[in-house]
């Protein structure tokens, strides 16, 4: 798995991800198993990520998966079920909380920002 | 690339449906059994685009594709903006019949997807010597409601994109890219609050779990085929009927998703070939 902080260089590098993504102003936390991330969107680039613990995040919206599931979803050709998010949502895997309407409004921005960590190498680092 | 019409033929048919006129938009092309084809939730009849292009098939079918009411190009009846669009088991089953009788076609096989899988076993319960052979594409007995489908109709949303986003995913992996995005393009085109509308028949009314053991295929063959990357109709789901229904015949189709015939047309032709032979008989 690649490290969480790759996903701002990945999903930055994506012009049309990033014009896909222009309305989008937020902040949401992802839980990878054990660990917490912040990551804050602005105009569909991705600006920051925090990693946790955090005492009091605030956040509009939040995924959280357990670690070897969000493994499975960044391998170059995950199995089915572990292929998209909405797929792990239907499998009970990914648990999408709080303000879901930008997460919502912006699916398919959110989808390729999730899946660009997704690479030939797949599990490395 | 030098201009050139296919064969497909796309005509408008004036007819009653549920009481009231309609408008119904409906492609045919090739010669011989009749082929009815029946598109998915939220889509229109484009998803078969290249069964109604495939040489080989129009041979010996005559293949034909309607718009439900309120999808692709047929309308939806007058009078339509006073009431939410609500697909039922009910109102399904009685247009497929109508078209059926309004196109006099002789013992048909009809093959649907998603919903289209559906109303299949609808039509196998009720309507079995009226078919040659039943298809059903991603066809299960029930789907559990996974999302809140409030957000596929709401202003604040942009219902084509939500609707895209919802479906994306379901295409299967290694789809080529121009098929993928065509039938994402068809989600974006959906009136407002249709793809919702049809799912009420897809999560809620259509359940067909209680009956569907009485499904009797010596009087109409069933075929299921179901892509294997579906998480809305999983391979489970295909095959807990399949094995419920005596003598329905299943096959998992290897790398596709749940819109098998407009994501991936030259694999789902693969397996669609060979069922379509034993059909011919």
């Amino acid at each position: 798995m690649l490290p969480i902080e790759q996903l701002m260089e990945r999903a930055n590098a994506n012009a049309r991800l990033v014009h896909r993504g222009r309305f989008v102003d937020t902040r949401f936390l992802l839980e990878v198993g054990d660990d917490t991330y912040l990551v804050y969107v602005h105009a569909g680039r991705i600006e920051k990520i925090e990693k946790g613990p955090f005492v009091m995040p605030r956040w509009t919206f939040a995924l959280r998966a357990a670690k070897e599931d969000w493994q499975e979803f960044w391998q170059p050709l995950p199995k089915p079920g572990f292929h998209d998010l909405m797929a792990l949502v239907k499998f009970r895997r990914l648990r999408v909380e709080g303000d879901q309407h930008p997460f919502m409004a912006n699916l398919l921005y959110f989808k390729g920002v999730m899946e660009s960590l997704r690479t030939v190498e797949g599990a490395a680092a | 690339m030098n201009a050139q019409f296919e064969p497909i033929i796309g005509r408008y048919l004036r007819l009653n449906l549920l009481g009231k006129p309609h408008r119904l938009y409906v492609e045919e092309a090739g010669q011989g059994i009749p082929l009815l084809c029946l598109h998915t939730a939220g889509s229109d009849g484009r998803q078969y685009r290249a069964l109604l292009n495939d040489k080989e098939l129009l041979e010996n079918f005559r293949v034909i594709v309607f718009d439900l009411p309120w999808h692709g190009k047929s309308s939806p009846p007058a009078g339509w903006e006073q009431a939410d669009y609500q697909l039922t088991s009910e109102n399904y089953v009685s247009m497929i019949m109508d078209v059926v009788d309004a196109l006099e076609l002789d013992k048909p096989v009809v093959m649907g997807c998603s919903i289209g899988g559906r109303i299949v076993l609808h039509l196998a319960l009720e309507y079995p010597e009226q078919f040659r052979a039943i298809i059903g594409l991603q066809a299960g007995a029930h789907v559990d409601p996974y999302y809140n489908l409030e957000w596929l109709h709401r202003p604040d949303v942009h219902g084509g994109e939500v609707c895209a986003g919802i479906v994306s995913g379901l295409v299967g992996p290694n789809a080529p890219s121009d098929a993928r995005w065509e039938t994402l393009w068809h989600y974006m085109q959906g009136g407002p609050g249709i793809f919702k509308g049809d799912l009420h028949f897809y999560k809620l009314d259509g359940d067909i779990r209680e009956r569907i053991a009485e499904i009797d295929t010596l009087r109409c063959p069933l075929y299921l085929l179901s892509g294997e990357y579906d998480y809305s109709c999983t391979p489970e789901d295909t095959l807990e009927a399949a094995k419920r229904i005596r003598g329905a015949q299943a096959t998992i189709m290897k790398g596709l998703g749940h819109f098998p015939m407009s994501e991936d047309p030259e694999a789902f032709l693969g397996y669609l070939r060979p069922v379509l032979k034993e059909i011919i008989g």
